[in-house]
């Protein structure tokens, strides 16, 4: 039986398996959305704003594995989720955004609501398809799930003309899908995996740094049993938190600009670097001339282009890095040859040395609420359990500092682009995928402004979100770099005129509340876990001068730490 | 490449966002019509033509890639020259022509227009032994590459 192209979609979704789409309608889809009407076995979610449909589909695939899939009608829709789409790509995410496109006839024409949404997203995809022909509808659907999901994951968009959801086509969904220029490596060559081994077992003073691919990899369990079999420290970077327990004795904190003085220190004297699904950025290595002086390094990574692109690596290994660890503790098993005791022993002694400068102290007698005293205590009566997404600036860096992760797929956060406005819709993906889960949106009074409108579309589907604000009053993050880099000449990051969150939280049919002493900070937590169908926005006004510390200033190496 | 709309616009645009250089390049579609074949002349570090060729292959329309550079090939562009063609100029634009194997192919009491073909540096030899107020108009169509011997770039 031939079907309408619309229908072909959601056929195409419900064979795929997709419990929510997170959308918003328009002129161009609307023969989707009547299709979408007609069933019910995909969950549409209604959003406020096309990109928080964005950044909640990520939200629900950072937190399950799975893709999320997203459907905005033509021009601004698809325009509006650009922003979702780069976050997603800076952190290949795996994403299929569906978006409206007026009919074929009117393309290029100028036509009300057009946008090239193909050369328009192009620069932040993993791919895009624009489908001209009904009967490829379902084939390229398959394709775009298959790419997203394949390989090092990432955003992919299909954009599909309104005359194309009319016209009729038998349905026929592919079981398997093969694209002759695709054909992503999963296997580590065993060579390579070998002399890694040796090079890591004759290591004196190595470190596994290791990242997001951990994560999306899954490969957490075995980097875990790795890293204790060889007895190495383990550092992991700001998208990696949660592939390595947070709170083994092995792990060393995060690195990087913010990370801790151990982390970073082990960084800068290691002298056997293991790179797992990594990619060096700028913001973990500092200055690149003096990044790792002494060490030999191993990347393992499923991108060759992340190998060897801003650090020359000696020995790069492509593959999904679970199966190239699990390759490595085979061999491990194998060998005859054995770490070198001796020499761990004493790197263990020097790591434990720089621990011990305690490196992330703050004030605990302040009269103020410090920021991290608000998150250490979310941690303690959450019991490192929550599913945490934050949004950018100092929170971002204090929740990851904080809040212990142990699990992986639990901190969820913009990273790669470094988006505004993230937090709450990502939570609400999050939310939608564990609805029993403790969901905590750390955030800041600026970024949550940025996507505030979601609190409407929590209260559509009983979201019972925990809105962590921690408003200092100022940018804060803006703030610290003038003060230390623009002698505290504060240009455009106080914001003068904020709302009273509280109210706000209320007109929106939620729980508000405000926090302003240091003592109220735990009982008001406790107060809010308890509420456990409710949203509550917890408005926690913090010490607006407190700075996020350790931190390597631009330029620096990463010894070079500005130390509390 | 994928003979498809939008693949030249993926190269093209994966150079600009990533600050690589284009020098020339040429596309056209093969004899089996679902592939294009496109030859990029470029330029940079032993790294960053690493980075190139890696970024290259991954974007999905690239099938196969192949860095000429890594081994003998051939090389030919072939340009359009219009030139000012008066006087004693005649003969002598007429034998410097054919020492570079040139063809007239077109001519008016005015001017020649030359065709000519080979590597990038013997167009520009060319170009350079004319009198640069003699050209009106130069049109090159950018390399096109092709392995020596048995070396091909074939699916």
């Amino acid at each position: 039986m031939e079907l309408t192209g619309a229908d072909i979609f959601v056929r195409a979704l419900q064979d795929e398996g997709v419990e929510f789409l997170f959308g918003y309608p328009g002129g161009a889809v609307l023969h989707i959305y009547d299709a979408l009407y007609r069933q019910d076995k995909v969950n549409h979610i209604l959003v406020r704003h096309e990109q928080a449909a964005t950044h909640a589909a990520d939200g629900y695939a950072r937190s399950t594995g799975k893709p999320g899939v997203v459907l905005v009608t033509s021009g601004p829709g698809a325009t509006n989720a650009v922003t979702g789409i780069a976050t997603a790509y800076m952190d290949s995410i795996p994403m299929v955004v569906f978006t409206g496109q007026v009919p074929t006839h009117l393309i290029g024409n100028d036509a009300f609501q057009e946008a090239d949404n193909i050369g328009i997203t192009r620069p932040c995809v993993k791919h895009n398809f624009l489908v001209k022909d009904v009967t490829k509808l379902a084939e390229t659907i398959k394709k775009a799930f298959y790419v997203a999901t394949t390989g090092r994951p990432g955003p992919v968009v299909v954009d599909i003309p309104k005359d194309i959801t009319a016209q009729k086509a038998e349905y026929h969904y592919p079981d398997k899908i093969s694209i002759r220029s695709y054909n992503p490596v999963h296997i580590g060559h065993p060579g390579q995996v070998k002399r890694a081994l040796s090079m890591m077992l004759d290591a004196k003073r190595p470190i596994l740094y290791t990242g997001g691919g951990v994560i999306l990899g899954n490969a957490a369990e075995s980097l875990t049993a790795l890293a204790r079999a060889l007895n190495f420290p383990v550092t992991n970077t700001l998208m990696g938190l949660g592939g390595y327990p947070a709170t083994d004795p092995q792990f060393v904190g995060m690195l990087g600009m913010h990370g801790t003085y151990e982390a970073n220190m082990a960084m800068h004297h290691c002298d056997v670097l293991i790179a797992v699904g990594a990619r060096f950025d700028d913001r973990v290595t500092g200055n690149i001339e003096k990044f790792c002086p002494y060490a030999k390094i191993v990347h393992i990574d499923i991108d060759p282009a992340s190998i060897s692109k801003n650090v020359k690596v000696d020995i790069p290994i492509v593959g999904c890095v679970d199966n190239v660890l699990k390759a490595m503790l085979v061999e491990l098993g194998n060998s005859t040859a054995q770490t070198d005791a001796g020499a761990l022993k004493d790197w263990w002694q020097q790591i434990e040395e720089w621990r011990s400068r305690d490196c992330l102290k703050f004030d605990r007698d302040s009269d103020k609420i410090k920021p991290q005293y608000v998150i250490e205590t979310l941690y303690k009566i959450t019991h490192g359990d929550a599913f945490v997404t934050s949004d950018v600036g100092q929170h971002q860096m204090w929740a990851a500092q904080f809040y212990l992760f142990d699990k992986p797929r639990r901190w969820i956060n913009s990273g790669g682009l470094g988006t505004m406005g993230f937090g709450l819709p990502a939570a609400m993906g999050v939310q939608f995928a564990h609805p029993d889960a403790t969901v905590a949106c750390i955030t800041g009074e600026g970024s949550i402004q940025m996507c505030i409108q979601e609190l409407s579309t929590c209260l559509q589907y009983s979201l019972p979100i925990k809105v962590i604000n921690l408003n200092n009053g100022y940018l804060g993050m803006v703030r610290q770099w003038q003060e230390f880099f623009y002698q505290k000449r504060y240009a455009m990051s106080y914001m003068e005129s904020l709302p009273d969150f509280v109210k706000l939280a209320e007109s929106y049919g939620h729980v508000g509340m405000q926090i302003t002493r240091p003592a109220d900070v735990e009982g008001a937590l406790i107060e809010a876990m308890k509420l456990k169908d409710r949203l509550v926005f917890m408005d926690f006004l913090t010490d607006p001068e407190e700075n996020v510390y350790p931190m390597i200033p631009a330029g620096g190496g990463q010894n070079e730490m500005i130390l509390i | 490449m994928e003979n498809e709309a939008g693949a030249l616009s993926r190269v093209a645009g994966l150079f600009s966002a990533r600050g690589y250089n284009i020098e020339s390049l040429t596309v056209a579609p093969t004899e089996d019509s679902s592939l294009s074949r496109m030859t990029l002349v470029t330029s940079g570090t032993d790294e960053i033509i690493e980075q190139i060729t890696k970024q290259l292959n991954k974007l999905i329309d690239v099938v196969r890639l192949m860095d000429m550079t890594e081994g003998p090939h051939i090389e030919r562009e072939m340009m359009l020259i219009k030139v000012r063609a008066q006087g004693e100029h005649r003969n002598e634009l007429k034998r410097v022509s054919d020492i570079f194997r040139g063809r007239i192919i077109d001519v008016t009491d005015q001017s020649y227009t030359i065709e000519m073909t080979g590597a990038g540096d013997k167009l520009d030899a060319f170009v350079q032994a004319l009198e640069p107020g003699l050209i009106i108009e130069v049109v090159r169509t950018g390399v096109s590459g092709i392995g020596r011997g048995d070396r091909s770039l074939k699916l």
